[in-house]
């Protein structure tokens, strides 16, 4: 899907990057390959970008100038309705706004309405992805009880990261898709906490 | 009762994905590292010693220890990548492709980029 969007706009000078926030190229190599991508497909094991950019969940998109400013801050809005049965978000109007931003329709917002959709990580978050990446390390040098304390640790700082929450799922021996985080997402929603939390407009 | 780095204990010590194994004690106040060990660890260059996260804390930054694995990793702090994000110049990375080839996002200065992050979980 987004390989069709990068081909449909490659004259307008617009490229896409995507970075998987996965632990191993093997992780995400089926995705990447299924795509054939002729855009950079990038692997973060170590969710750098998600901690310079304050992700707290995948898929996010950043819309990002020629100038290299952000002008539309992390988004899970998605480029496709497959997920909108799981999100309840349609992908049309993000596609719409996207084309015209890409095809220089629309002006990016200004400056200051933009700072204003930002979510800055406050203290509790960055703690969290120190104990993670602490976590991780133990868990590359073999030290798996000791890292799995760090990854729980991590996840209770920061509850509403589901990328150490989820994240850290494969290297606790938990299966991301089964029952564990069915249950985990049904405490969160029944706390009226939502999981994916769309920008305004 | 604090060991000193005379009895070999040597702890991790992880700069923000950057590890290097040094010297330190280890008392109730915590780590101590060395000074002639922080330039190594830290890139600090002190005169004295130092409480490792004494002085991450005055630096806003956040440490997550295991005294028990002698491994500590020390963040950025939250501040400091607030300033970033509101200054709205999107952070710089470089990471590797599916064959290593590493890839940053400053290449693409002159396009408009759309940075997608997805996972296999």
């Amino acid at each position: 899907m987004w390989q069709a969007l990068y081909e449909e706009t490659q004259s307008a000078g617009f490229s896409v990057v995507t970075v998987a926030l996965d632990r191993s190229a093997d992780d995400a190599r089926p995705w990447i390959e299924a795509a054939r991508p002729t855009h950079p497909s990038l692997i973060d094991v170590r969710h750098r970008v998600a901690d310079l950019y304050n992700m707290v969940n995948v898929p996010t998109v950043v819309w990002i100038d020629e100038a290299g400013r952000i002008v539309r801050p992390n988004d899970v809005a998605f480029g496709t309705d497959t997920f909108k049965h799981i999100t309840g978000l349609e992908a049309a109007p993000h596609l719409a706004a996207l084309r015209g931003w890409i095809r220089g329709e629309t002006s990016a917002l200004p400056a200051d309405r933009t700072r204003a959709l930002l979510a800055l990580p406050t203290d509790a978050d960055q703690q969290a992805r120190a104990e993670f990446a602490l976590g991780q390390w133990l868990w590359e040098h073999g030290r798996l009880p000791s890292a799995g304390r760090h990854f729980e640790g991590a996840g209770e700082l920061a509850p509403h990261d589901f990328t150490i929450r989820r994240g850290t799922m494969p290297m606790r021996g938990v299966d991301p898709m089964g029952p564990a985080f069915r249950e985990m997402l049904g405490q969160w929603t029944g706390a009226g906490r939502p999981y994916y939390r769309p920008l305004p407009g | 009762m604090p060991t000193t780095a005379a009895d070999g204990r040597s702890f991790t010590i992880i700069d923000d994905g950057r590890p290097a194994t040094i010297p330190v004690d280890v008392g109730p106040a915590g780590v101590r590292i060395p000074a002639r060990a922080a330039g190594d660890a830290l890139g600090w260059r002190l005169t004295g010693d130092v409480a490792l996260e004494e002085l991450a804390a005055a630096l806003g930054r956040p440490v997550a220890a295991d005294r028990d694995e002698r491994a500590v990793y020390v963040g950025v702090g939250a501040a400091e990548r607030g300033r970033v994000l509101t200054s709205l110049e999107a952070p710089d990375f470089t990471l590797p492709d599916l064959d290593g080839r590493p890839h940053s996002l400053a290449a693409h200065r002159g396009r408009k980029v759309l940075l997608v992050a997805y996972a296999s979980w």
